[in-house]
């Protein structure tokens, strides 16, 4: 096996520009699915079949298909409906969407493990529903889930290179622009591989430490 | 200790001494268990009451269903001359607000100072100013002597200071009927008296109306007004305390006493 | 759509069914060999199957696929077809997310059942063949069920090499219509149905496998019992 430092030296840069559309990706993706996570989360709670039926399937199909066919989905698709984004946000919605579809069971864990005693002293204190929601539950729910949503966040962290299908230029874009152009394989995608060994490594202790936080 | 600081409803005339709770044909039950059957009772303005009985006799699915917390098969409940049940959720939450809860497992909201705890009902409930429920929150701190807990969150305090910050965040909404299951069952022996003893002031001190479920038979004897047994979803036997508790007339009466005394 | 280009398709589900069954072939040969190796008693067993395991669940499955398929060859000096570059590249990663089930599932299992089989003088391998996996592997389908998904899921990446795979019909049906809503959403189907298919099979593994385990009539040891109420579920 040969191995040529001089083509890492010349690969850092394009490195360094993955790395932060990458991060990017990760940020953003992760903020949609806590949110549009947590939206599923609560519609599944509606006590209406109407609604549960319908929220059920839709995200059952989201988890259960590849996140690339939903790449390809979006960034063809919407086009052709006139509707045009970026290639970097459709792969954020894309991306967000598939993982909301995992938040919404941790969220739901997380909201059924609140204690049926503050639902009680809620209702005992009057609380509307939507004051019981935002100051009593989620908090205590939300803190609970922490590690979990940390968890997915790591794994959103490896399917980020989905997004260079739709010409998003993260870091294994990045890696495989710079080999054809320079016939040098081996380097740029040893260098992005250890690169997501280094971070996810960090991101799990990261989150241990907040998980002991969390815990005390 | 000061009971200046307590709520206190003033007695208005057409609660003097009138009826404010009534249960009538309420019937409930849990699968293929019935825990109330048919059951009727009144109860008046002002008066403090005690449910005693054996365990799984109904006497928590009465205070449970006051507090909307449960849902009757069958049967109505007034009270203040409102319906509770049969009634919409709207008219229900009116009601409501004239009735507070003290839990066994107190319930203090985790994620909360105890100061929040307590302000958070009066100003999202009754629109009370921030500042009106802080200061009353303190008031009603200070009557619990827990003064100084004010920023501390209740994984903080023991479960006899919970229990307490618990009352004074039902006192806070000026309730007419208090509700308090078995609020003594889950502390701690030495922590029992102090809560005990606080509940005691309140009963002497103010017209609230109280329904007590509870196993300290010394405690329901100097509170009570009315002492309810209750076996098998009935109210077997009823008078004041000394009245049961030195002579019963029922035999199962007789047998839970002896067994619990 | 034309039959032809349904015939695209058709040929693309075979390579897909294909690849995920050599690739979850490999990663459920791995994951006992790494997870069971996490329990060996010599620590440099134990540490280089848990470095396996964190390098490989460490990187993203895109990029091992990229590194089999381009980096591989010339290392080496020998390039693997597709579906073998495809089924290596998979079978490794999600065999590594498959170690850490087979372990967690070894290390569910009742201390006491371990202790029984020493008291029995049984070796440690006969410890793990008769005691501790009859125990643990029924407890194991449920996550797997979850990880054959996640997996068929990844078969979809070999697409981006050029293998012929759904995924790559997909993309070549858009191509021929200049169409895309239709084709995706069909595909987008296809791979619910295999999907459903899958967990409906694992299911039905998990209750043969536990109501095998807990008919199984006393074998050579009383050990071999299943804690109560796993029995159905």
């Amino acid at each position: 096996m040969k191995w040529d430092w001089s083509a890492v030296s010349d690969f850092m840069p394009h490195f360094w520009d993955g790395l932060l559309v990458t991060l990017q990706i990760l940020v953003l993706g992760s903020l949609v699915s806590f949110g549009v996570g947590l939206v599923w989360a609560l519609l599944m709670r509606v006590p209406s079949r109407w609604v549960t039926w319908p929220v059920g399937v839709i995200t059952e199909f989201i988890r259960n298909t590849p996140l690339l066919v939903q790449l390809f989905f979006l960034f063809y698709v919407l086009p052709e409906w006139n509707i045009t984004f970026s290639a970097l946000t459709t792969g954020v919605v894309a991306i967000g969407l598939h993982y909301s579809t995992y938040t919404m069971q941790v969220y739901r864990a997380g909201i059924e493990g609140v204690p049926v005693g503050q639902w009680e002293a809620a209702t005992a204190l009057n609380l509307p529903l939507a004051r019981t929601w935002t100051a009593v539950i989620l908090p205590q729910a939300i803190r609970r889930v922490v590690p979990a949503l940390g968890n997915y966040v790591i794994s959103m962290l490896k399917d980020t290179p989905l997004l260079m299908a739709i010409t998003v230029l993260e870091m294994l874009g990045e890696a495989r622009l710079f080999s054809q152009q320079n016939f040098q394989f081996t380097e740029p995608l040893t260098v992005i591989g250890v690169a997501f060994i280094i971070i996810s490594y960090l991101a799990s202790l990261a989150l241990r430490a907040l998980e002991r936080r969390l815990v005390h | 200790m000061s009971t200046e600081t307590l709520p206190n409803p003033e007695k208005s005339p057409e609660q003097g001494g009138g009826e404010l709770i009534r249960l009538e044909q309420v019937t409930k039950r849990f699968g293929s268990n019935t825990v109330l059957d048919h059951l009727d009772f009144a109860v008046d303005a002002g008066k403090h009451v005690t449910l005693i009985g054996p365990s799984g006799s109904g006497k928590t699915t009465i205070l449970r269903l006051l507090m909307t917390l449960l849902k009757p098969d069958e049967g109505t409940i007034t009270v203040d001359g409102q319906k509770l049940f049969p009634a919409t959720e709207k008219e229900r939450r009116e009601v409501r607000k004239q009735i507070g809860m003290v839990f066994q497992q107190f319930n203090l909201f985790p994620n909360m100072t105890v100061l929040r705890n307590i302000t958070e009902a009066p100003v999202t409930v009754l629109g009370m100013s921030k500042d009106e429920a802080v200061e009353r929150a303190k008031g009603l701190l200070d009557m619990v002597g827990l003064a100084d807990k004010c920023d501390a969150h209740p994984a903080q305090l023991s479960g006899g200071q919970q229990q307490r910050v618990a009352i004074a965040r039902a006192l806070a909404m000026r309730p007419k009927v208090l509700l308090l299951d078995e609020v003594t069952s889950a502390l701690d022996p030495e922590l029992v008296a102090g809560v005990l003893d606080l509940l005691r002031d309140i009963a002497r001190s103010t017209d609230i109306t109280m329904l007590c479920v509870t196993h300290e038979m010394n405690f329901a004897r100097d509170i009570s007004d009315q002492v309810l047994m209750f076996d098998s979803g009935r109210v077997i036997e009823a008078g004041p305390p000394e009245k049961i508790f030195s002579e019963p007339e029922h035999d199962r009466t007789r047998e839970f006493l002896s067994a619990v005394l | 759509m034309t039959s032809g280009l349904w015939e695209l398709v058709l040929q693309g589900v075979w390579v897909t069914i294909q690849l995920l069954f050599f690739s979850a072939l490999l990663a459920t040969a791995v994951s006992f060999v790494a997870g069971v190796a996490r329990t060996h008693r010599l620590w440099i067993v134990r540490f280089l199957a848990g470095l396996y395991t964190e390098v490989f669940r460490g990187t993203s499955a895109l990029v091992m696929i990229f590194w089999v398929f381009f980096v591989l060859p010339p290392a080496f000096g020998w390039q693997l077809v597709p579906m073998w570059a495809g089924t290596l590249a998979l079978g490794l990663t999600y065999g590594a997310y498959g170690s850490e089930i087979v372990r967690g599932a070894l290390a569910a299992v009742d201390p006491a059942q371990k202790e029984g089989g020493i008291a029995l003088s049984f070796t440690p391998w006969q410890r793990m063949k008769l005691i501790m996996l009859p125990q643990a592997v029924p407890e194991m389908i449920p996550p797997f069920s979850n990880l054959l998904i996640e997996l068929l899921k990844g078969t979809a990446l070999v697409s981006i090499m050029g293998m012929g795979d759904l995924a790559f019909s997909g993309n070549l049906v858009r191509l021929a219509l200049q169409e895309s809503a239709e084709i995706y959403t069909y595909i987008l189907l296809i791979y619910f149905v295999i999907a459903f298919l899958l967990t409906r099979v694992m299911r039905g593994l998990e209750k043969k496998l536990k109501a095998g385990v807990g008919k199984a009539p006393q074998k050579k040891t009383a050990a071999v019992r299943v804690p109560e109420g796993s029995g159905v579920s």
